[in-house]
């Protein structure tokens, strides 16, 4: 991974009353895959458009290559954008709406039908040069906008939510596409999306936003396995999120029972949060599990079965691919690398 | 669709009586006369005097229309980028003149520019020598400008309102400066706009008779004044009638190049 190509610095911002931004420090790197994740109005479209020079942050500095760019517009930063309804030019066809940019460039001729023609081959739309927007399906609209911004050859890549209008299984096909786009054309990509698959699967970082807040930056690996608190653990995938002790490093104890784990650094008889992944729970005879409880209910999903077993107080969401009747006691284990510890928060 | 569709009956009715059937009327005058099928009203307009008022006709048109283009188009630009409630208050104030009546407007400005009217009493209290202000083209295109701007303006000002913003983000992400984003996008956009001002302009203007019977005076001809001229004065309705025929016509096929721009999915929107 490269060197640090953006920095954002303290940023602050606010729409009047509104604070969207607080505190924002983050740097994203060349050649990098990071997804701003989070749910709508969390600031994470905000903090690309300040990135995309349509915004400019109150307070703080956002920095390209070591130089400030806060007042700099955006025709001129070599950043550019995929826009969340694609903003098509609805006058132009397939071919102009790429050499859009290269003609305000005022390049020759030969060269934009050359490098238009070479962007279209990349996005697998050859031969569409004349056809009229309207005329294209949202998948296709969707690979004009991205061969536009594409063909600018810019250093940095935009991108919010562009894969929303499309449906679930073009969003899996473009996704893997957007990914291997990103390889080859050897540029950073930012990612806006509240699709926390969608980050999974693509990022190298992900960023994981709330209330215009920072709340985690880590791999998908990190973010998902180990993730900050309480909203990063609910916000990706699902998870068991219950109350317990930290007994000491390296032993945690819920539900009445106390467990090896592999964290620590807590210190002894500190309350914390412990976070199960539905999927790493594993159901068993009752007399072979660290702990008992009842089948109450059993939905069907395909893969799996998933199952929520009433345990001390508490409902555990459990996925397995064998079905356990409801009504029927089960026996409950979780390794000790399964076990994810937090500090615990206020209730909220 | 099916079940409604007798309520539109009232005005099928209407339309008939009062549009298809006197416009058969007028072709019938204009091409039958004495019992006989005959092109000799039609022929007799192919003079230089009656082609010359047809040229001025058009010419003036086409010059209040260049005016109130030219005038309008940055008016609806300036009152599409403003907030709400300036926004209503400024459409307001072009519409507001509307709601008055078309020939006190028009005797108001005959008290503005007559001899003795307001401008040349301004001038002699300043000791300027008077101007022949009324009775020239140059007051009738006045006239004109004055009473159809409001036409120009609205759809322009409807097609830039509800233009998607981010295109104007896109061209200017994709490099474009402030002149490259009005001349590629906004301009070509609002295209649908101006061919609806344009035609809405130039109709009313090109087939005027108030206009410039008030401002133009007694003796000066447009093609309206001509027309109302052979009904009301001379009583020849099959010259009359051949006149309107032609100016149908002319209107027609302006509208005609001007719905070549008014394609395209913003469609050009008439607010009335």
């Amino acid at each position: 991974m490269g060197t640090k190509l953006i920095e954002l610095r303290n940023i602050e911002k606010s729409f009047g009353d509104h604070e969207v931004l607080s505190g924002i420090d983050l740097y994203i790197r060349e050649n990098e895959f990071i997804t701003l994740l989070g749910p709508s109005g969390c600031g994470k479209t905000t903090t690309l458009r300040l990135i995309g020079g349509f915004d400019s942050p109150d307070t703080g500095d956002v920095l390209f290559d070591g130089r400030r760019i806060n007042e700099i517009p955006p025709h001129r930063r070599s950043v550019n954008t995929v826009f969340q309804r694609y903003a098509l030019f609805p006058h132009l066809n397939v071919f102009e709406n790429v050499a859009f940019g290269l003609r305000i460039q005022k390049l020759s001729k030969e060269e934009i039908k050359d490098r238009v023609s070479r962007i279209l081959k990349l996005v697998d739309l050859t031969g569409f040069g004349p056809r009229h927007i309207d005329s294209l399906s949202g998948g296709q609209q969707q690979r004009v906008a991205i061969a536009r911004a594409l063909v600018n050859q810019p250093r940095v890549l935009l991108l919010d939510e562009p894969l929303g209008a499309l449906d679930m299984k073009l969003r899996r096909e473009m996704q893997i596409e957007l990914k291997n786009m990103q390889r080859q054309v050897g540029i950073t990509f930012i990612y806006v999306t509240h699709d926390q698959e969608e980050a999974l699967t693509m990022s190298d970082t992900v960023v994981v936003m709330n209330d215009g807040r920072i709340q985690q930056i880590g791999t998908p690996e990190d973010i998902y396995n180990e993730p900050n608190n309480r909203f990063v653990a609910q916000f990706i995938g699902k998870s068991n999120i219950i109350e317990g002790t930290m007994i000491r490093d390296k032993e945690v104890s819920f539900c009445g029972r106390a467990f090896p784990c592999v964290d620590g650094g807590f210190g002894e008889n500190v309350p914390v949060d412990v976070v199960l992944r539905p999927e790493d729970i594993e159901l068993s005879d009752p007399e072979g599990g660290q702990l008992q409880g009842v089948v109450s209910d059993v939905v069907f999903k395909g893969i799996h079965y998933e199952m929520l077993i009433d345990c001390q107080d508490h409902a555990l969401t459990v996925q397995s691919t064998r079905m356990r009747e409801p009504g029927k006691q089960v026996g409950i284990s979780v390794g000790p690398e399964e076990i994810h510890v937090m500090p615990r928060e206020a209730a909220l | 669709m099916k079940k409604t569709s007798w309520l539109a009956g009232p005005y099928l009715i209407w339309m008939a009586l009062f549009i298809v059937i006197p416009l058969l009327m007028i072709l019938v005058y204009a091409v039958i006369q004495d019992g006989t099928v005959s092109l000799a009203a039609f022929l007799k307009f192919m003079q230089p005097v009656y082609l010359k008022v047809l040229g001025r006709s058009l010419w003036l048109a086409l010059l209040a229309t260049a005016i109130c283009l030219v005038m309008g188009y940055p008016a609806a630009m300036f009152i599409a980028g403003r907030e709400k409630a300036v926004r209503n208050l400024l459409l307001m104030l072009f519409l507001v003149p509307m709601w008055m009546n078309f020939l006190l407007r028009t005797y108001a400005w005959m008290t503005l520019l007559g001899n003795n009217g307001l401008i040349n009493r301004f001038l002699g209290f300043l000791g300027l020598p008077a101007m022949d202000l009324m009775y020239n083209d140059v007051a009738v295109v006045l006239g004109m400008v004055y009473n159809f701007l409001p036409f120009m303006v609205l759809p322009i000002y409807t097609v830039l309102h509800r233009m998607d913003r981010s295109l104007i983000e896109a061209a200017r992400d994709l490099g474009a400066n402030s002149a490259g984003v009005f001349a590629k996008v906004t301009l070509p956009l609002s295209m649908p706009g101006i061919a609806s001002g344009i035609t809405m302009v130039f109709m009313p203007a090109v087939s005027t008779f108030v206009i410039s019977r008030l401002l133009g005076g007694g003796q000066y001809m447009l093609i309206g004044n001509l027309v109302e001229q052979q009904f009301l004065v001379q009583g020849d309705w099959n010259f009359g009638s051949a006149i309107s025929m032609i100016l149908i016509v002319v209107i027609l096929v302006s509208m005609g190049i001007m719905s070549r721009f008014e394609k395209g999915e913003q469609g050009g929107v008439t607010p009335w």
